[in-house]
């Protein structure tokens, strides 16, 4: 449809790719909020006339997920005092295989799926897999609070560019709503993490498997 | 007669040009540090100085240790008649003479780390361990690069694989392969040329051992495979046939310099990384180029 949007989700995926690859938190941090940038120049570009609710739209989202989310990261990062190193549980060559297997799987399969005519050709499905995906990958192979956070957002990430292939059906209000969650949801996190580093003196979630009196 | 003249006036340019090429890193290296640096010759001086020594032999080595050093150089000679040099063409050029291209580059490697394990030192073992399980990452790499540009032109002879094509996977193409540059010719990321280090070198591990002409012809056949993969990679990113001869002559000049001075560039302000990062890097650039093919396939089938 649009090669500038193509090129825009091309390099969300490679975003993708860096977060899997990355050993340093700040870097994956900074690896999610540019993807979230790129993410919110998404709707402008897809909409020919320029709507003013598609570009407020716009403009939160970049300022949500580029700059807020990023900040309250860095601040629950700083006041809990983490080290900056994050240990995995799926280490990083195997991780990144999955995801860049999962991204030429999702590239494959995606024309497989009943898609509208106008849908088929963009890279939107399989971009938005491929997301969904990596966000599960981190979900599950980093031990670190934060890290899963940063996951969870990728994962929110391919359900927002799911959510742009139906941009003209849904609400904006809806987009309005999920990211304003998305925004309290992390902010809670932050307090959250303080707290388990105050508790167990670290943020590793293994820890928190076992019951104790 | 003329063609023949032709062949060897190619071979030895290349063979000539080749020691330029760590002199030019050599000079973006110390113009980066802000000192005088060796001259851009060095290795030429180097060359002539090794060429007239004697060898020293171990007495637990064969004959091999001599011979191998020499059949990899020939290896890696060979390797330069086919590859393409812009307006000129390939000295020699057939159906599927890239397969015979990689398998050129394995023998050197081969030859090479076959050569240092026949001393039986602990160290050039080490050496040719290490030079071998990076090349296993970053052969995947060159492979999946090679294929990108095969489904882009549908050909597999390197004259017409690598001259005009310039598409969509050009940048990703590049990026993957300039990592394998490094990685192939034991830059820093991967290994310090000038370390002296033994249990961090690989490389210079390897050769340890090797002294006088079997020395310099390593050293010289390590100048060709990095003139080599700069000549290949500037020309699978440029689109050297929309310009005429000269300009073409010109440009692939200008990307060899530029690739060098990438690599001085490269070297200069990154540290080496560590040997467990290493695999992560080099899979990172294997990623790239098999991007680099499904974005030729995909957009061969659109």
């Amino acid at each position: 449809m649009n090669p500038n949007l193509n090129l825009l989700i091309g390099l969300a995926m490679g975003l993708n790719l860096l977060s899997l690859g990355t050993s340093r938190l700040p870097a994956l941090i900074r690896t999610m909020a540019a993807q979230g940038v790129i993410l919110g120049v998404m709707p402008v570009m897809m909409e020919h006339e320029h709507d003013w609710r598609v570009v407020l739209i716009a403009l939160a989202t970049i300022a949500g997920k580029g700059l807020v989310i990023p900040s309250l990261l860095r601040r629950a990062m700083r006041t809990a005092q983490i080290d900056r190193e994050l240990d995995p549980l799926i280490g990083f060559v195997p991780s990144l295989l999955l995801g860049a297997g999962g991204a030429i799987a999702a590239l494959a399969l995606a024309h497989l799926l009943p898609l509208l005519p106008e849908h088929a050709d963009t890279l939107l499905v399989p971009g938005a897999l491929a997301t969904v995906l990596t966000g599960f990958i981190l979900l599950i192979g980093r031990t670190k609070a934060i890290s899963q956070v940063c996951g969870y957002l990728i994962l929110e990430n391919g359900i927002y560019l799911f959510g742009l292939l139906l941009i003209k059906a849904m609400p904006l209000l809806v987009e309005a709503g999920v990211l304003l969650d998305l925004t309290v949801g992390v902010f809670i996190i932050g307090i959250i993490v303080d707290r388990i580093q105050r508790a167990f003196d670290s943020l590793d979630t293994r820890k928190l498997t076992a019951l104790r009196e | 007669m003329i063609p023949i003249l032709e062949f060897l006036l190619r071979l030895a340019c290349w063979l000539l040009v080749a020691p330029l090429l760590p002199g030019v890193i050599n000079r973006v290296k110390s113009l980066v540090a802000g000192r005088r640096g060796p001259p851009v010759l060095q290795l030429y001086y180097d060359l002539a100085r090794l060429w007239r020594k004697d060898v020293v032999m171990s007495n637990l080595a064969s004959p091999a240790f001599v011979i191998l050093p020499a059949v990899a150089w020939v290896a890696l000679a060979g390797a330069t008649l086919l590859v393409p040099l812009g307006p000129a063409g390939a000295g020699l050029s057939f159906r599927g003479d890239v397969l015979l291209f990689i398998y050129l580059l394995a023998l050197g490697r081969f030859c090479t780390a076959w050569a240092a394990m026949e001393t039986g030192s602990a160290f050039e073992g080490m050496g040719a361990v290490r030079e071998v399980s990076y090349a296993v990452l970053a052969e995947a790499a060159m492979i999946a690069g090679i294929l990108s540009l095969c489904v882009q032109t549908g050909s597999v002879t390197l004259a017409t694989m690598l001259v005009p094509t310039a598409g969509a996977s050009a940048v990703l193409l590049a990026a993957g392969w300039f990592i394998v540059l490094l990685a192939e010719n034991c830059r820093v990321p991967f290994d310090d040329p000038n370390t002296h280090l033994e249990l961090t070198m690989i490389h210079e591990a390897m050769v340890l051992d090797h002294s006088g002409p079997p020395l310099a012809v390593i050293l010289h056949g390590a100048a060709l495979k990095l003139l080599l993969f700069a000549v290949v990679l500037t020309q699978a990113v440029v689109p050297l046939g929309y310009f005429g001869s000269r300009g073409a002559c010109a440009l692939l000049v200008t990307g060899v310099l530029l690739v060098a001075a990438g690599v001085g560039l490269v070297e200069s302000l990154l540290a080496r990384f560590a040997f467990r990062r290493v695999p992560l890097l080099l899979t990172g650039a294997f990623l790239l180029c098999l991007f680099a093919l499904l974005v030729a396939w995909k957009g061969g089938a659109a």
